[in-house]
C-alpha cells in the first residue's frame, strides 16, 4: 500500500507529516510512501532530499490523494480536502473530533476510516504516538524562547564590571507537557522559575525539573488526575479564588508568565485577570499557549502579539509547533511511523486495523463508515490510581516526653542493677581472695571495660582488619614465654622456647596481614 | 627484684594497644593506628627482655627472628580470600602458647616447692616471683593457670578444625559425635572435676587429662558447626585466645598481659554479638550448632525460576541508573572479586551510580567482603551496610547478586515459620529489576528455598560467579 503525505493547505503551517527519515522507517514496513511537491519544504525537507530516500514526489494534491491508500498529513482535513476520501483509504491526522462535529459527520460520510493523531490513549505502550505531546514539548521550549525574544533583559543574574543584573522571575501556569518543557527550558536560561499547577501530584515532577511548587494553602487541593487520564479537572470556585489570590499576589515581582492551563474538552480557564496585567513591570512578558482555546490571560487576542497601556506584551500565538517546524515535523512523522507500526503487526505493507487494540480503536473516530467517537474507556487505566497514604500516627509532644522518660528510666534500671550485682560480685570475691589477686584484677576489669567502649566504635567494614590486629597483640603472650624461658628445668625451657617461637610468628604475620589489609582500603 | 622500668613501658604499651584498637574506627586513621599496635609491641617486647626476661637473651631474639620470617612470608604470600583461614590458625597458635605457659607455670611451681623442701635458692625471675607466694596465693595461681591451660586447649583444637573447614581439608557441614552436646557437657563435667583434683594435689596427671579434655571440647565443639555461622566461630575463637592469654597474665602476674588479653577477649565478644544479632540468633543457639526448630510448615513457594543469558544483563546494565551489587561467600569462592571491581569501574564509567550493599555476616569472616572489595581496588565510600542502604532498594534500577542467599532471602521478613524468620536481610527484591548469579539452583546454607528467585522481577543468571562477570564485562559500554 502506498503512503502519501500532501502539502499542508492552511496558510502559515509549515509542519509536513512525513520526514526523508520516517520515509525509510515507512518503507521499512513495506509501504510505498509518496509526497506531494513542496511539502516539506517549509519544514526544511526539499524534494530531492524526499526523493533520495526513496519517496515518489508527485506534482499536485488531487493526484497524491487519489493515488495514496493511506494520506498522512498534520492539520485536522478540510471540507475539500475530504471530498478526495473514499471508502478503504484511511487519514491519519490531528482531527479534534470534539470539537469539530460538522467535520466528523463528512468523514464518516466518505467511507474511509480516520485516526486522529489527537485521540490516542495516554498510556505507556502509546506514548510513542502521543503527538499532542511532542507538540507540547516543543510549543513549552518554544514559548521560553519566544518570551526571551520580546523580553527586554538576561534569564539569568549575572555581576558584571558593568553592574549588576537581576535574574528573571519566570512563572509558568499548569505544569502538563508543555508546561514541564518550559520550566526545563527557563530554568536552564538561568531564571528563577515558580510553577503552579491544580494537581499537587506533580509537585515532584515541576520541583525536579527545577521549579519551585507555588503552594496554595487550601484544603481541598485533592484534584486526583488519575482519574481524568492525567489531565487537569476544572476545580470548584474557592479553590479559584485562592488561587487567583495567589497569583494576584506573585504578579508585582514576575517578570514572565507562560501559561498553559488547560482542561481537556472545555475553554481554557482565565487564571491571569486584567488588574493583574496591571500590576505587572513595565516590560513583563505573557505567553499564553493555552489562546486558541481563549486564553489564560483576560487580554490575550488569538495569533497577535499584543502591548498593554502598562507595557506587558501579550504573546498569544496559536503556531508554536509550526515556527519550529522542522524539529515539529520530525517529531509528528515519527509518531506517525510509531502509529503506522502498530497499524501493520505483519509488516508487509497492509493496513491491519485492529479495533480490538486499545490504542488503535481510541485513536479511530471513523470506521468503515461508521461514527466511533468517543471510544470505550480503555481497558488499561491511564496511570494507576494512587493509593491513600496512611500518614504515620503523629505523637503530641507530651507523649513523646513520656516515651523519652519511659526509656531513660529503663535504661537507668537497667545499669544500675548491673553494677549493683557486678560490684556486689567483686566485693565478694575481695572478701576471700588476697590482696595481690584484687590489683591485678582490677586492672583485668578495667581493660575489658576499656576494650567494651573501644571497639564498639570500630567500622564494620573493618572487621578483618579487627581480627587480625587483636590476633597480633593477643600473641602479648610472649611476655610470659620471655620471662620463663631463663628456667633452669630444661623442659620448661624448651616449652617456653617453642611459646616463643610460634608467638613470634603471630606477631609478625598479624601486624603485616593487617597492614596490607589496610593499605589496600581506598577512598574513591 | 624490682623492675620499675618496664612496668613503665608496660604502661606505655597498654595506651598503644588500646589507641590501635581505637583508630579503627575509620579507614584513615586505622593506617595510623596499626603503627601504634607496632610499636607496643616492640616496647613490651624490648623491655621484658632487658628486665625480667634477660635469661637467654641470645635464644630469645634467635627465635623471634626465626618467627619473624615465618609470620612474613604468610602474610605477604597470602591471598585474600584466604583470610579467614589465616585468622584461624594464628589463634590456634595463641592456643598452643597459652597451653604451654601454662604448663610451665605449673613445672615451676613445682620447682619452688622442691626447692623449698631442699632448702636451696630458686632461679629464674618466675621462679622467685612463686616463691614469695603464700598457699593461699598458690591456689589461686593454680586456678588462673587451669583456665589458661584450658582455654588455651580449646582455643588451639577449635582453630585448628576452624582453619581446616575454612581452607576445605574438613569437611563444613556441621557434625557431632554420637551423644552430641551431652558429650561437650560431660567432658566440661569431668574437667571441672580434674581441675579439683588439681587443686588438691593432683599434680602433672590431672592437668594433663584436664588439657586432653579441652582439647577434645574445641575440636568437637567447632566440627559441629559450619558453613554461614563460621563467622562467629572466628570471632568467638578470637574472644577465647584473649582470654586464655589474660587468664595466663593472671598466673605470670603480668598486668600488660590481662590488660591485653582482656582487650582481644572483649573484641571478639563483641564481634561474635554482633554477627549472632545480624542473623537474628542467640549466641548459644550458634554454638550448639545447627537451626532451631520452626514453628510450623513453611510458606511454599510459587513460580519458576526463569533463567537470563549474559546479553539480557548486560542491556538492563547499560539502560540502569543506579545499581546495587549485593556479594556474598559464593564471590570469594569463585575469586570474583577483580571482575566485579572491573564491572564497577566499567559502570562508573559510564556515569552510573554503582554501591556495595553488605550483609554483617556476607563471608566467613566478619568484614570479609569489604577486604575483598578493597583488595580489587573498589573504593570503599561506595561500599555501604545493610543498614545504610536498604532504604535505597526501591529507587534503584538494577540489583546484583553475587553468591549470596540466605542474607537476602525475602522469607526472613515474610515467613514466620522460616527458620531464618527475623533475620535482618537485604531488600534486594525491591529493586525494579533482581540479577542473581549462582551456580545451580541449590539451597543456601540453612537449607531453605529462597522465594527472591522465583519472583517476577528476579532473572538467574546461572554459572561461576567469575565467568559470568567475564561473559559479561565486554558486553557493558
Amino acid at each position: 500500500m502506498k503512503i502519501g503525505t500532501p502539502k499542508e493547505v492552511l496558510a502559515g503551517e509549515a509542519r509536513v507529516a512525513m520526514t526523508p527519515d520516517s520515509a525509510l522507517q515507512l518503507q521499512k514496513l513495506g509501504y510505498d510512501c509518496a509526497i506531494q511537491a513542496g511539502a516539506g519544504l517549509a519544514a526544511g525537507f526539499t524534494d530531492a532530499a524526499y526523493a533520495a530516500a526513496g519517496v515518489t514526489v508527485v506534482k499536485t494534491a488531487p493526484a497524491l490523494w487519489k493515488e495514496a491508500d493511506i494520506i498522512a498529513k498534520v492539520r485536522p482535513p478540510t471540507e475539500a480536502e475530504l471530498k478526495r476520501l473514499s471508502k478503504g483509504k484511511t487519514l491519519v491526522s490531528f482531527f479534534y473530533p470534539g470539537q469539530n462535529e460538522k467535520l466528523l459527520e463528512a468523514a464518516k460520510g466518505t467511507g474511509a476510516n480516520v485516526i486522529a493523531m489527537d485521540m490516542v490513549p495516554r498510556i505507556s505502550r502509546a506514548q510513542k504516538m502521543d503527538a499532542l505531546s511532542s507538540m507540547a514539548n516543543i510549543a513549552g521550549y518554544r514559548a521560553v524562547i519566544e518570551a526571551g525574544n520580546n523580553f527586554g533583559r538576561f534569564f539569568t543574574g549575572q555581576v558584571t564590571a558593568a553592574g549588576k543584573v537581576p535574574p528573571a522571575k519566570v512563572l509558568v501556569i499548569g505544569a502538563g507537557v508543555a508546561g514541564l518543557a518550559a520550566i526545563g527550558t527557563s530554568t536552564s536560561l538561568g531564571a528563577i522559575t515558580y510553577a503552579f499547577d491544580v494537581r499537587p501530584e506533580v509537585a515532584e515532577q515541576i520541583e525536579s525539573m527545577g521549579a519551585e511548587f507555588v503552594f496554595l494553602d487550601f484544603e481541598e487541593t485533592g484534584q486526583n488526575s488519575a482519574a481524568t487520564g492525567g489531565y487537569a479537572a476544572p476545580s470548584s470556585p474557592e479553590f479559584r479564588e485562592k488561587q487567583l489570590e495567589k497569583f494576584r499576589e506573585l504578579a508585582p515581582e514576575i517578570d514572565i508568565v507562560i501559561a498553559t492551563a488547560l482542561i481537556p474538552g472545555r475553554d481554557a480557564p482565565v487564571l491571569w485577570t486584567k488588574d493583574m496585567v496591571e500590576a505587572m513591570k513595565p516590560g513583563s512578558v505573557i505567553v499564553d499557549l493555552a489562546a486558541e482555546r481563549g486564553g489564560n490571560c483576560e487580554l490575550t487576542k488569538p495569533d497577535e502579539k499584543i502591548v498593554t497601556d502598562n507595557g506587558v506584551t501579550i504573546v498569544g500565538y496559536t503556531d508554536f509547533p509550526s515556527r519550529m517546524a522542522t524539529q515539529s515535523s520530525t517529531l509528528y512523522a515519527t509518531n506517525v511511523r510509531h502509529m503506522m507500526t502498530d497499524l501493520t503487526p505483519g509488516k508487509d505493507g497492509t493496513v491491519n486495523h485492529n479495533m480490538e487494540d486499545d490504542v488503535i480503536r481510541g485513536a479511530t473516530v471513523t470506521h468503515e463508515g461508521e461514527i466511533t467517537f468517543p471510544p470505550p474507556p480503555p481497558k488499561v487505566a491511564a496511570i494507576a490510581a494512587a493509593p491513600k497514604k496512611e500518614k504515620p500516627k503523629e505523637l503530641t509532644p507530651a507523649e513523646k516526653k513520656a516515651a523519652e522518660l519511659a526509656a531513660f528510666q529503663a535504661q537507668t534500671r537497667s545499669q544500675v542493677t548491673l553494677l549493683t550485682v557486678g560490684g556486689g560480685l567483686i566485693l565478694l570475691a575481695g572478701l576471700f581472695a588476697p590482696a595481690s589477686f584484687m590489683q591485678h584484677f582490677i586492672v583485668f576489669v578495667l581493660s575489658v571495660f576499656v576494650g567494651f567502649q573501644v571497639i564498639w566504635n570500630v567500622s564494620h567494614s573493618l572487621h578483618t582488619p579487627l581480627m587480625a590486629i587483636t590476633n597480633a597483640i593477643s600473641s602479648i603472650i610472649i611476655l610470659g614465654a620471655l620471662m620463663q624461658i631463663g628456667s633452669s628445668s630444661t623442659l620448661v625451657m624448651i616449652l617456653a622456647a617453642l611459646s616463643v617461637f610460634m608467638a613470634a610468628i603471630n606477631i609478625f604475620g598479624g601486624f603485616l596481614v593487617t597492614r596490607r589489609m589496610l593499605a589496600m582500603f581506598q577512598k574513591s | 627484684m624490682e623492675f620499675g622500668f618496664t612496668t613503665a613501658a608496660y604502661v606505655v604499651a597498654a595506651v598503644l594497644f588500646i589507641l590501635a584498637l581505637g583508630g579503627l574506627s575509620g579507614q584513615e586513621s586505622a593506617k595510623r593506628a596499626i603503627w601504634y599496635g607496632i610499636v607496643g609491641m616492640a616496647i613490651a617486647v624490648l623491655a621484658t627482655l632487658i628486665g625480667p626476661g634477660h635469661g637467654l637473651w641470645l635464644a630469645s631474639l634467635v627465635l623471634i627472628a626465626g618467627g619473624a620470617a615465618i609470620g612474613y612470608q604468610l602474610a605477604t604470600r597470602v591471598q585474600m580470600t584466604q583470610m579467614p583461614e589465616l585468622v584461624a590458625i594464628m589463634h590456634s597458635l595463641v592456643g598452643l602458647a597459652a597451653v604451654f605457659v601454662g604448663f610451665n607455670a605449673h613445672f615451676t611451681i613445682g620447682g619452688v616447692e622442691a626447692a623449698h623442701a631442699a632448702g636451696t635458692a630458686v632461679e629464674g625471675v618466675f621462679a622467685s616471683l612463686v616463691a614469695h607466694k603464700t598457699p593461699v596465693e598458690i591456689t589461686i595461681l593454680q586456678i588462673e593457670l587451669v583456665l589458661g591451660v584450658w582455654i588455651g586447649a580449646v582455643t588451639f583444637t577449635g582453630s585448628v578444625i576452624a582453619y581446616g573447614k575454612l581452607a576445605g581439608k574438613v569437611d563444613s557441614v556441621a557434625k557431632k559425635l554420637p551423644g552430641g552436646h551431652m558429650l561437650n557437657a560431660g567432658a566440661a563435667a569431668l574437667s571441672a572435676i580434674f581441675a579439683i583434683w588439681y587443686f588438691s594435689g593432683g599434680g602433672l596427671v590431672a592437668l594433663i587429662l584436664l588439657t586432653i579434655l579441652a582439647l577434645f571440647i574445641g575440636y568437637h565443639l567447632i566440627m559441629g558447626i559450619g558453613g554461614a555461622d563460621m563467622p562467629v566461630v572466628v570471632s568467638m575463637l578470637n574472644s577465647y585466645s584473649g582470654w586464655a592469654a589474660a587468664a595466663i597474665g593472671f598466673s605470670l602476674g603480668n598486668d600488660l598481659l590481662i590488660t591485653v588479653g582482656a582487650l582481644v577477649g572483649s573484641s571478639g565478644a563483641i564481634l561474635s554479638y554482633i554477627m549472632c544479632k545480624a542473623m537474628n540468633r542467640s549466641f548459644v543457639s550458634v554454638i550448639l550448632g545447627g537451626f532451631g526448630g520452626t514453628a510450623g510448615p513453611q510458606q511454599a513457594v510459587e513460580g519458576e525460576m526463569i533463567a537470563i543469558e549474559a546479553e539480557g544483563v548486560a542491556a538492563s546494565l547499560n539502560e540502569a541508573d543506579s545499581v546495587i551489587i549485593v556479594p556474598g561467600y559464593g564471590m570469594a569462592v569463585a575469586q570474583a572479586q577483580q571482575s566485579v571491581a572491573e564491572l564497577v569501574r566499567k559502570l562508573r564509567a559510564a556515569g552510573k551510580e554503582v554501591r556495595f550493599g553488605i550483609h554483617p555476616v556476607a563471608g566467613r569472616l566478619p568484614g570479609h567482603m569489604n577486604v575483598l572489595l578493597a583488595e580489587a581496588k573498589v573504593p570503599y565510600d561506595i561500599v555501604l551496610e545493610m543498614d545504610e542502604i536498604n532504604d535505597d532498594f526501591p529507587s534503584t534500577d538494577v540489583a546484583i547478586i553475587i553468591g549470596s542467599n540466605d542474607i537476602v532471602n525475602p522469607a526472613a521478613q515474610d515467613d514466620p515459620n522460616s527458620p531464618i524468620a527475623g533475620m535482618p536481610v537485604l531488600e534486594v527484591w525491591k529493586a525494579k529489576q533482581v540479577f542473581v548469579s549462582k551456580r545451580g539452583q541449590g539451597t543456601g546454607y540453612s537449607g531453605i528455598e529462597n522465594p527472591l528467585f522465583f519472583k517476577d522481577n528476579t532473572r538467574m543468571f546461572y554459572g561461576d560467579a567469575k565467568a559470568s562477570l567475564d561473559k559479561l564485562l565486554p558486553l557493558i559500554d
